[in-house]
């Protein structure tokens, strides 16, 4: 969020020399506009092996109990979609995806 | 001072830095060898080795490693210390700003030398002065004896929860780093730890049960905030360093302050320096008293912060000031350092003094009370000419 619509701490009110005294407050930090190349998971194509899960280092691969039936009849229990609030679009994803199930797509503002 | 709770032996001032760091009972001690430095770590090598003190040694393989390490032990809650010189000292700058940014509280001697090149090993301030914007409050002794009891007191001041800043004691390499002179030590520790107790650490620390994150970036929007921190740390640290000095004088009898005069109520010109050349110029003053001529001495002790309001109150009755740098601000204004800082202090406070820059004692070249008395007798020739601000600093001594 920019200065223009929150009001930033002042000095006094941050820690000393710039410590992060509470862990785990990435969550909390959106990441996701560093983005250019934006990852799209073609679910017709993905057959849930994890890998994408695996590799992602934010990681923003969300594991969803989320049933889908593909055009051809098939049934998954599970669907994988990326969160764009954190996916900075590093294209690891899609490198390792072993049956191609994930499109990288330019961002257009 | 009660004399039964002392020793007095003959100690180097490496010796010294070494044996008020056995007093504070240091956990960590980081350093790499360099001249003149390399005989304070010897020393608590020794120490260490002999069961007078429990710390951790690390032998590193550079001086950044050094205080790198002494960051990381001083982010763990360790009291930490590290001692180098010139090179050295230029090696680590880069982390004298991450330890200062971290707002730890390390504490290191620098045996003060000559930077590279052409190689000189011999005792100036170039090395000290290269590092005045880092952040670090810097105190330049002059005696073994304050050496011993700076670093006692730089403990104190860094540790306190309002200040949270590193602390360099300098001093004269070889004039002062190997050259002996008689110093009181404590003659048991203990007294040095009621002045400077080992407690739960007053600044952030890394811990496990309580976990936190140090060393982050800090985007345009938070940088500056950081920064100012560190700029209201400085602005705090003069009341501590104070209370510092009176907590010691009340405990231990050593008096010390951020400045030091002498033959200051007759005198109507006055000569500042730092460090051990001070020494010097006392006992040019003194022939000079005896040959009816009458001139001040006064010694910077604390040069960050610069104390201004001391040297304030010492200079103005003064009619001309002789600053002897020991340093050179290559293309400055006035290329002597701290004379830069006179001129500024003379500005923003409105003194009327004549102010002349003197630039001494380069790699070592030889000052002595015959060149002080020529400074002198000098500056009086200029002054007669009406030279109020030399136009650049006066190198003496220089072959020409």
């Amino acid at each position: 969020m920019s200065a223009s619509t929150k009001r930033l701490a002042s000095w006094r009110e941050i820690p000393i020399g710039g410590a992060i005294t509470e862990p785990g407050n990435s969550v909390k930090r959106p990441t996701g506009d560093w983005r250019v190349f934006k990852p799209v998971i073609n679910q017709e194509r993905c057959v849930r092996c994890y890998l994408c899960w695996v590799f992602c280092p934010e990681p923003a691969i969300k594991i969803l109990d989320k049933p889908y039936k593909t055009a051809s009849g098939r049934e998954w229990k599970i669907t994988f979609e990326v969160d764009y609030d954190f996916c900075k679009g590093c294209g690891i994803c899609v490198e390792e995806c072993p049956v191609k199930a994930i499109d990288f797509i330019e961002e257009v503002k | 001072m009660e004399k039964d709770l002392w020793i007095r032996i003959p100690l180097s001032s490496n010796y010294a830095a070494a044996h008020a760091v056995k007093d504070v009972d240091v956990d960590v001690v980081a350093a790499y060898p360099i001249t003149p430095q390399t005989t304070v770590v010897e020393k608590i090598a020794e120490f260490i080795a002999n069961g007078e003190l429990n710390a951790e040694m690390i032998h590193v393989e550079s001086e950044h490693s050094a205080l790198s390490a002494c960051i990381g032990a001083s982010a763990a809650g360790a009291r930490v210390f590290t001692a180098t010189s010139a090179q050295g000292l230029e090696l680590m700058h880069e982390m004298l700003h991450i330890a200062s940014g971290l707002r730890l509280p390390i504490v290191m001697s620098i045996a003060a030398r000559a930077l590279s090149a052409p190689l000189s090993i011999w005792g100036d301030y170039s090395d000290v002065m290269n590092t005045r914007d880092s952040s670090w409050i810097t105190i330049i002794a002059s005696t073994a004896q304050e050496v011993y009891d700076s670093i006692i007191q730089a403990y104190k001041v860094a540790e306190n929860p309002d200040v949270l800043l590193p602390v360099m004691v300098a001093y004269d390499g070889f004039t002062m780093s190997h050259t002996y002179e008689p110093v009181y030590v404590a003659k048991d520790r203990s007294i040095i730890l009621d002045y400077v107790p080992k407690k739960r650490p007053s600044w952030n620390v890394l811990d496990v049960e309580k976990p936190i994150t140090m060393g982050v970036v800090a985007n345009p929007d938070w940088y500056y905030e950081f920064k100012y921190q560190q700029v209201v740390a400085m602005e705090k640290s003069p009341e501590v360093l104070k209370e510092a000095f009176q907590e010691f004088e009340k405990r231990f009898g050593r008096r010390y302050g951020f400045i030091e005069t002498y033959n200051l109520e007759n005198s109507k010109i006055g000569i500042l320096t730092y460090g051990g050349l001070y020494g010097t110029v006392i006992e040019a003053i003194d022939y000079m008293k005896k040959m009816g001529m009458n001139v001040a001495a006064i010694r910077l002790r604390v040069f960050r912060p610069f104390p201004y309001e001391e040297l304030l109150k010492a200079i103005k009755n003064l009619e001309a000031l002789i600053v002897i740098d020991r340093a050179i601000s290559f293309g400055a204004t006035l290329e002597g350092p701290v004379a830069m800082e006179l001129a500024t202090m003379a500005y923003k406070k409105g003194l009327d003094i004549a102010l002349h820059s003197y630039i001494a004692s380069i790699g070592q070249r030889a000052v002595t009370e015959e060149d002080v008395i020529a400074i002198v007798k000098n500056t009086v020739a200029l002054l007669e000419k009406g030279v109020k601000v030399t136009e650049k600093s006066i190198y003496w001594g220089v072959r020409l």
